[in-house]
């Protein structure tokens, strides 16, 4: 899928496929993914809970269970396969090459050391400084996070610190090793709603400073909106759509996608009596029918719905969709997903 | 807008079946739907039979209970013995001659009981009375059985009792239960056993028309269950506590239901599972501590005999006859890892995902004395 | 945290008067039961129990009895066997404690080196086969009654297989002080420390393999891995060092239960004349003053012990300091 662009991405992910060994057998939870990260990028990746975008980013970390979990597929960085990899030189990619800051940075940090020792951790792994040289680091990258009385915060334990700066913590201990990658998985889920911003903002302007590319899960497309430049919808554990965020906004193809915008209050228009919202549960992983993953919630299902559409490119290079039909919005605006089958749907957002 | 469970992508998240969670009405989940139309417990038995170590000890377990039951007939029909009569002149015939239950030493100094013929009679010799050890070991595996099951009831009972109480009072009621169960809890089991057994061994047990005699089996019996009363009242009161807030109970209460009709049809059935997750496990404990009781001469009395008063009497004659001891250790040891595995199997089956309290996790933050019957 | 320790000890002696009620009244007011029979031993004469009435004051109300054996116990320490005529209770309590001691310092080093060691294996190799036969070892281990598994190895080391090199060199049963000769003392205590330990490795072992387990599930555990430290530092410094806590705080309990006397039946099977093992006597002969006082010991050193370990565990997590 990647022929369109020319230099090696920083980031290849072809065909990934993951499964989990569960007490009741086997299950496929990320089935065929693909996706590409270019440098200096802000990536996008949303989907309801259960979609496998979660899954997918921590197998490029290869943080999962690797005693439960066989992968498939092919996950490159800077063109070496990671999933080839020997543990010990998968250690030297995480936290140099790719750092990853999650969703609750109330559970994320190590309640038992000071927030200092745990950014001075994963310096000294990584470069060879001294307890002092690692110290002065920690703090310039406090700094850099914009913790204010950074001299005090170091020293303080995770408890100490509001979930805001606990998840500046995370971040400076993401950026300390300058990776290449930055996957951010929903980073301000757990935070409070004027935090959020902040942080989103910070993760941001820290991308403009230090080049770094930013993969960010979310499920807020109002986030989205603002800062991606690429989208990459995710259902089921399938790439469903795939675009810029031109694209996405303005001419999502797939009927999920529709819904996902759809959904999203709008102050421009007449408050709705009730938020738009897709009917049926989502899919999970496991209870999914063989043929389109979003079949069975699709206003627009037909006979051909029971194979498994491929990605295909539609308009623009680069924006491709997993549908057999070839909605516009006006289709999407004609037949809301909210209406697929007047059974009361699952608020998405 | 509403994040309908927006959870973490960790393993679980995707585990098969989360997507039936929305089915799940408020106020419907956990323990609250235990108790009615009974297909909680159904499940529960369903997966207690899905797990094999657990059916096999079970069934080990019950083999166990039935030879225990069996006594009187082994003693009577097979080994052919009076087994609570010492028989210190007795003989017994090996290869057609008769031979002495107990000879005289060589030594000229004391004298050694018969060892094991592996015939009917005297099948694993005799004890310094002259008493069939095979006979006695499944007499005295009834007295640990009745001691455990017996002890293991009465806490639950009681427990069970106390922690409604102080759960659904509140209040004073409350705070006084729990200082008093702390009290309690802070107090090694054994040290408490122990003053228990020797202010009652000596003159029994006189409260109103209650009379309980020094050599009865009540007395350990009963002592064992008051010491592990805290052990499985605090959780439960903590349970209960937890249930009284939740909205099931709050409406009921509401609707002016009598407290009685709360309690007993509210909250008791919501308790009942945790109870019966202690239950194996407190048997096995019970049955421990009722050895350790013997051993220090405090448990159970002549001319009652348990496997623990068994293994105290064969040690003064354990390097010539060592059997008279041994056997009943193994027996013993063996009935608790059964019983250890049963309940390893029925909390699985009761409460799979380990929201009870648990054994391996008794202790979280704060502990307290958090493990039983470690008397060493 | 001055605050903190401030409270502690005050909630610590309010533990140990109550702790001291409750054990007056269970030897002086169970209903239907006559303390001053209790006290004189078996078969006493009218003197004697005349002399027990005098001493307690039994005839005066229950506050002045408490504080007569309190007084007695405490501060006058002339508390006196009527079994083992004039001997005084308290300074032979503290004469045995040394044997106590040397017992379970030696079991707790086996068995917190063990118990971490076979948790850790189990934990980081989980469902295997090495897991399975530990988490077996370890069942049997906590099912088996000390003062059985003492006899077995005393049948062992000391009669059947004692010509054997392995075991010819153990001494018979017994004790040595440590200042009189420590090498004996090593050979004589050397078992009883492995049979005594092994119940807490058993348990132990369990215990801390769940906790790693659960601990290994924890997002900070998954962050450790994040950084790209090794798993084996992962493993310490991460999900071993934040079980420690509970860890730490149930053993200083236990040990506390052991050195208060709860080793009673491992030193009466080793024959170690030890705090348990005058308890053990005084069982025989219930003989009710020395019985008080280890039980008062024991109980006293428990609580101080719970005390101490909610200040370990202070230092162990630094959460709990704030509270």
């Amino acid at each position: 899928m990647n022929t369109s662009t020319t230099p090696p991405s920083l980031l290849d992910v072809q065909d990934l496929r993951v499964h989990i060994r569960t007490e009741r057998g086997t299950v496929t939870v990320v089935q065929g993914v693909a996706l590409t990260v270019q440098a200096n990028e802000v990536l996008c990746i949303v989907g309801e809970s259960g979609s496998g975008k979660s899954v997918t980013m921590l197998s490029v970390m290869r943080l999962l269970d690797e005693k439960a979990v066989t992968y498939e597929g092919s996950i490159k960085f800077q063109g070496r396969e990671l999933l080839d990899l020997p543990a010990r030189q998968m250690r030297a990619v995480r936290g140099a090459g790719i750092a990853m800051i999650f969703q609750d940075p109330m559970t994320a940090l190590n309640p038992v050391y000071r927030v200092g020792w745990q950014i001075a951790e994963q310096l000294r792994a990584h470069r060879n400084l001294s307890r002092r040289q690692a110290r002065t680091e920690t703090l310039r990258l406090l700094t850099a996070v914009g913790i204010g009385d950074p001299g005090r915060r170091i020293d303080n334990y995770p408890h100490e610190l509001s979930g805001g700066l606990r998840q500046r913590v995370m971040i400076a201990l993401a950026l300390s090793c300058r990776p290449k990658i930055l996957i951010a998985d929903e980073p301000t889920t757990a935070l409070d709603v004027t935090v959020q911003s902040q942080i989103l903002q910070l993760i941001f302007d820290l991308r403009a400073d230090t080049g770094m590319a930013v993969v960010l899960v979310t499920h807020d497309m109002g986030v989205v909106a603002e800062i991606a430049d690429r989208v990459q919808v995710m259902y089921g554990g399938n790439v469903v759509e795939h675009g810029t965020t031109t694209d996405i906004f303005n001419d999502p193809h797939h009927p999920y996608t529709a819904g996902l915008l759809a959904s999203i209050p709008r102050l421009d228009q007449p408050r709705p009596a009730r938020l738009p919202s897709i009917a049926g549960t989502p899919a999970s992983a496991g209870n999914i029918a063989p043929g389109c993953v979003f079949a069975a919630r699709c206003p627009h299902r037909f006979d051909a719905c029971s194979t498994q559409p491929e990605l295909r490119t539609v308009g623009d290079a680069g924006h491709q969709v997993a549908c057999h039909l070839d909605l516009t919005v006006a289709d999407h605006r004609a037949v809301p997903v909210g209406d697929a089958t007047g059974t009361e749907g699952t608020d998405l957002l | 807008m509403t994040v309908s469970g927006i959870v973490p992508g960790g393993l679980g998240d995707h585990a098969p079946g989360t997507a039936g969670e929305v089915a799940v009405p408020p106020g419907g989940d956990g323990a609250a739907g235990v108790g009615q139309g009974g297909s909680p417990w159904l499940l529960a038995w369903h997966r207690f039979r899905r797990n094999r170590s657990a059916m096999t000890a079970s069934i080990l377990f019950a083999v166990v209970v039935l030879a225990c039951i069996m006594a009187p007939f082994y003693a009577r029909y097979v080994a052919h013995t009076e087994p609570f009569t010492s028989n210190l002149t007795g003989t017994t015939p090996i290869d057609g001659q008769q031979v002495p239950v107990i000879e005289p030493n060589a030594s000229g100094l004391g004298s050694t009981p018969i060892g094991p013929t592996w015939t009917g009679r005297y099948l694993f010799g005799a004890d310094t009375q002259g008493r069939d050890v095979a006979a006695r070991l499944l007499y005295g595996g009834r007295t640990s059985l009745i001691v455990g099951i017996g002890a293991a009831l009465i806490t639950a009972v009681i427990a069970t009792i106390v922690a409604l109480i102080a759960g659904f009072a509140g209040g004073w009621v409350d705070a006084v239960i729990s200082r008093i169960l702390d009290l309690v809890w802070a107090f090694p089991v054994y040290l408490l056993a122990i003053s228990l057994s020797t202010v009652l061994l000596l003159q029994g047990l006189k409260i109103g028309p209650i009379t309980v005699d020094p050599a009865s089996l009540w007395l350990p019996v009963l002592i064992i269950s008051l010491v592990y009363v805290p052990y499985l009242a605090r959780p439960v009161r903590g349970e209960v506590l937890a249930l009284r807030r939740r909205e099931f109970v709050e409406a009921a209460i509401g609707q002016g239901i009598s407290r009685s009709r709360v309690i007993f049809g509210e909250l008791l059935p919501n308790v009942v599972p945790t109870v019966i997750v202690f239950l194996p496990l407190m048997i096995a404990t019970d049955i421990l501590t009722e050895s350790s009781l013997s051993y220090l001469s405090i448990g159970v009395q002549a001319p009652n005999a348990s496997w623990g008063s068994m293994i105290t009497d064969g040690q003064s004659q354990l390097y010539t006859r060592p059997l008279v001891s041994i056997a009943p250790g193994v027996l013993l040891v063996l009935t608790i890892v059964l019983l250890n595995i049963v309940g390893d199997g029925v909390r699985d089956a009761i409460d799979p995902r380990g929201l009870l309290p648990r054994r391996e996790r008794r202790f979280r933050r704060r502990p307290g004395r958090q493990t039983p019957a470690r008397v060493s | 945290m001055i605050r903190f320790l401030l409270s502690r000890v005050a909630s610590t002696v309010g533990v140990l008067f109550a702790l001291s009620v409750l054990v007056f009244l269970i030897f002086f007011a169970i209903p239907g039961i006559d303390p001053a029979r209790q006290m004189a031993g078996r078969n006493p004469t009218p003197e004697t129990l005349a002399a027990v009435r005098a001493t307690f004051g039994l005839d005066k109300p229950l506050p002045v009895q408490y504080w007569r054996l309190m007084d007695h116990l405490l501060i006058k320490r002339d508390l006196v066997s009527y079994t083992n005529r004039g001997v005084k209770v308290v300074p032979e309590l503290f004469a045995a404690a040394p044997v106590t001691l040397s017992l379970v310092l030696g079991a707790a080093v086996l068995w917190v080196g063990g118990s971490v060691l076979l948790g850790v294996i189990a934990a980081v190799w989980r469902n295997s086969i090495v897991d399975r036969l530990l988490m077996i070892g370890s069942l049997i281990a906590i099912s088996i009654p000390v003062f059985w598994l003492g006899q077995v190895a005393n049948l062992i080391t000391q009669d059947r297989f004692h010509s054997w090199p392995v075991f010819s060199w153990i001494p018979p049963l017994g004790y040595t002080p440590i200042t009189q000769d420590p090498v004996l003392w090593f050979k004589h205590m050397i078992i009883p420390w492995i049979v005594l330990a092994a119940l807490y490795i058993g348990l132990y072992a369990r215990i801390f393999r769940s906790s790693l387990i659960e601990a290994g599930h924890q997002d900070y555990v998954r962050t450790a891995r994040s950084k790209g430290i090794s798993e084996v530092r992962v493993v310490f410094r991460h999900t071993v060092r934040t079980s420690l806590g509970p860890f730490a705080s149930l053993f200083a309990l236990d040990f506390g239960v052991l050195v208060g006397g709860g080793a009673l039946l491992a030193e009466v099977v080793f024959g170690l004349p030890g705090v348990g093992q005058l308890t053990f006597q005084s069982l025989a002969g219930l003989d009710l003053p020395v019985i008080m006082a280890a039980v008062l010991y024991g109980g006293a050193l428990v609580v101080i012990m719970n005390a101490v370990v909610d200040v370990l565990y202070a230092r162990l997590d630094p959460r709990v300091r704030m509270a």
